[in-house]
């Protein structure tokens, strides 16, 4: 891959995104709440909230297509309420709905968005061609964009928002609906874009993908809950350590592991119980005593490290409890 | 920006290419409903409202005046004693038909020779009033044979055909023949028109819109008044392709003549279409679904025909509506388009017409320019 056009680059001085006090309204429905953060060149962030969290609203705020309510964004160091064209031209969006015309086939639709971007003739061929190779489809170039199976769509669909080489780019749930090995080929194209010093802003509900980002934002209600390496988010979000539970009647069982000393948090996960306490190596025994002593057979607790889950599972639970004392979510950042 | 509004233009054609099935939607309905149109154009009216002023009173003349009424295609409207009564009420609308029979009409009659009728006809597009007038020249001269008969047989000379000549007062003398088809082709023409244009653009951007192309087309640094361009000049050349298919078979198929000058014409389309293509625009403004746009394209064409004088006379309509019809695009078209048929004018007539729509069309494109927002909000 190129580097993204030198002419259209940040300046490494300025972060690539920088978004301050970020909130969006739809009448009286608060869909973005305050949100402030910065991203560098380079750097791959990933946005994790569930669904209507607000994820695509801040999206659709970055690239120009809402005004913000309050707050402030910029782009490439513009910003992006007052000049939305000049920050148009400087990124790349994928849109949570696939959005490629499916009646054209593929070289047709890099044809057009390379046209409406301006791309120069001279190199429209090239990146065309280079956009074909990425998305992994060489000799498919006459193939209706209809009838390619999603993970391909995908990542042409990624190509043709990359054909002007834009130094920022926003994907809105890129991997919504596409097999395992697809999502894999996806981030690693992510990767690619990143190590030549293209800023992306992915956002997901895959907790597992937000492994793959340099940091992460968590998102919930349209505010920002967390903020940090996918390291930092786990260390720092529970308070305490983590017991991961097995029992017979988890129904019963739950509400007396809440109950009892030393006991923090505890969430039903699958066929567990995730446990947070205070002291993991004292805790698993005695947690084990009293659901024996209730009645509950063959409960065994042990130690796990906290996956992303558990982190956002607490996290979200612990921004619900200060909403009420309406603290601010840039407050939770690490 | 010439490369940009290109590249959104190869890409409408590409797609309307592929899809088969727009080939047949864009020219196999127009043809049909231009013929059936032309068809269901033969209307048979009853009752039109008539207003009668027998200034001869003559045995003839009563027997005349019974035969119009006998023949229910007239409903004597008001009274009248003079001739100025006629004329105000076929003026006021409140009749549409106005027939005056001379005094002297009996006596050029048994004199064997033509006694003229003077009809007066409400000088608006109505087909109704021009069908009616085509009842008063068969009933009149049935009249005229049936006494011209009687005459020979009673006196037994064969000198002087008595006949009853219909004068127009207020002559449709552009359709001599009152050949009502002439009349309703050129208005087809106008309103199929309509219909396919506005429906194609407000269609296209808000499939579009709801597919979620037009979000990625947002992004990028195109400016509003180039997609609009690229958007909607396809369906530009798509309604000058059909104005000439339909025009082509209403001459064809109808024998309707073409008297005027094709490039008044083509004017008068450029200007109609622009005004069509903006309102198709504008629905597509306000409407997130195709759904939507349909019923808003439904309250917007239905008025825009009715109001347009196709087939109700704007003169009768209520002031209120009259006004109305003043910024209905198709009422102007329409003026355009049957004068170029039939009459054969040029824009030395028609320049008032050509103007309005001229208004009608950038009010209504800088309104769909304006109202194109780049954003989703
Ligand atoms: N145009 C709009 N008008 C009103 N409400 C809206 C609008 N767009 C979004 N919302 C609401 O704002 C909230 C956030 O929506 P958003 O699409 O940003 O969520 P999301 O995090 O992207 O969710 P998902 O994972 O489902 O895509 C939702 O409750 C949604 O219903
Ligand atoms: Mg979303």
């Amino acid at each position: 891959m190129n580097p993204p056009d030198a002419a259209l680059a940040t300046t490494s001085a300025a972060p690539a995104i920088a978004v301050d006090g970020l909130t969006k309204r739809f009448g009286a429905f608060t869909a973005l709440d305050g949100v402030s953060f910065a991203a560098g060149q380079g750097e791959i962030m990933g946005f994790l909230g569930p669904n209507g969290a607000g994820k695509s609203t801040l999206i659709r705020i970055l690239c120009g297509l809402l005004h913000p309510s309050a707050g402030q964004a910029r782009v490439a160091g513009i910003d992006v309420a007052r000049q939305p064209e000049a920050v148009r031209a400087r990124i790349g969006y994928m849109s949570q709905k696939f959005s490629l015309y499916g009646d054209l086939s593929v070289v047709e639709n890099l044809r057009f968005f390379a046209g409406i971007y301006s791309v120069p003739r001279a190199e429209m061929a090239g990146r065309i061609a280079y956009a074909v190779a990425m998305a992994g489809l060489g000799g498919q170039e006459n193939t209706l964009v209809a009838n390619l199976a999603g993970g391909w769509k995908q990542r042409l669909a990624l190509g043709a928002a990359i054909l002007h080489r834009p130094p920022v780019l926003f994907l809105d749930e890129p991997t919504s609906g596409v097999d395992p090995e697809s999502r894999r080929r996806f981030w690693e194209l992510i990767h690619t874009l990143s190590g030549d010093g293209v800023t992306v802003l992915v956002s997901t509900h895959y907790m597992d993908e937000a492994e793959y980002c340099h940091r992460i934002a968590l998102i919930a209600r349209g505010r920002l809950i967390a903020l940090g390496t996918p390291l930092e988010i786990k260390r720092h979000s529970l308070d305490g350590e983590l017991l991961a539970l097995a029992c017979a009647d988890l129904g019963r069982a739950l509400p007396l592991v809440q109950g009892a000393a030393g006991v923090r948090d505890a969430a039903l996960f699958g066929s567990r119980i995730h446990v947070t306490v205070d002291e993991a190596a004292r805790r698993g025994p005695e947690l084990e005593a009293l659901l024996a002593a209730r009645g509950i057979a063959g409960a065994t607790a042990r130690p796990i490290a906290p996956t992303m889950e558990d982190s956002f599972v607490s996290l979200v639970g612990k921004a619900a409890l200060n909403a009420a004392t309406s603290a601010n979510a840039a407050g939770a950042r690490p | 920006m010439l490369g940009r509004i290109l590249h959104l233009l190869i890409k409408e054609f590409l797609q309307l290419r592929r899809d088969k099935s727009a080939r047949f939607r864009l020219l196999i309905p127009p043809i049909v409903q231009m013929v059936l149109f032309g068809y269901a154009a033969t209307f048979e009216v009853f009752n039109v409202s008539t207003v009668i002023l027998d200034q001869d009173r003559s045995q003839e003349s009563r027997a005349l005046e019974d035969a119009f009424l006998r023949s229910s295609r007239f409903a004597l409207a008001a009274p009248a004693r003079r001739v100025a009564d006629v004329r105000d009420a076929v003026e006021a609308s409140d009749a549409q038909l106005g027939i005056v029979i001379p005094a002297g009409f009996a006596e050029l009659l048994r004199k064997g020779q033509t006694a003229p009728l003077q009809v007066l006809v409400d000088g608006t597009n109505s087909n109704s009033a021009l069908i009616a007038l085509g009842y008063v020249g068969q009933i009149a001269g049935d009249f005229g044979q049936t006494y011209a008969q009687n005459l020979a047989e009673r006196t037994g000379r064969l000198q002087g055909k008595p006949i009853v000549s219909v004068e127009v007062a207020e002559r449709y003398w552009y359709n001599p023949n009152l050949n009502s088809r002439w009349f309703f082709v050129p208005g087809v023409i106008g309103t199929l028109t309509l219909i396919t244009i506005v429906n194609l653009t407000a269609f296209a951007i808000v499939r579009e819109r709801e597919v979620g192309t037009l979000e990625q087309i947002l992004v990028t640094p195109i400016r509003p008044f180039e997609f609009i361009i690229g958007k909607t000049l396809p369906f530009f050349l798509i309604g000058l392709l059909e104005v000439s298919i339909v025009a082509g078979v209403g001459m064809a198929w109808f024998r309707v003549p073409f008297r005027g000058n094709p490039l008044v014409l083509l004017l008068g389309t450029c200007l109609f279409l622009f005004a069509t293509l903006a309102i198709g625009l504008l629905i597509s403004t306000i409407c997130r679904t195709q759904q939507q746009a349909f019923s808003s394209n439904f309250f917007v064409l239905n008025p825009m025909f009715i109001l347009s004088g196709f087939s109700f006379p704007i003169a009768s309509m209520p002031p209120v509506l009259q006004w109305l019809t003043y910024v209905d695009p198709l009422r102007y078209y329409l003026v355009i388009i049957r004068a170029t048929f039939l009459k054969g004018v040029g824009l030395e007539a028609l320049w008032p017409q050509m103007l309005a729509l001229a208004a009608i069309a950038a009010v209504l494109l800088a309104a769909a320019v304006l109202r194109f927002r780049k954003s989703l909000d």
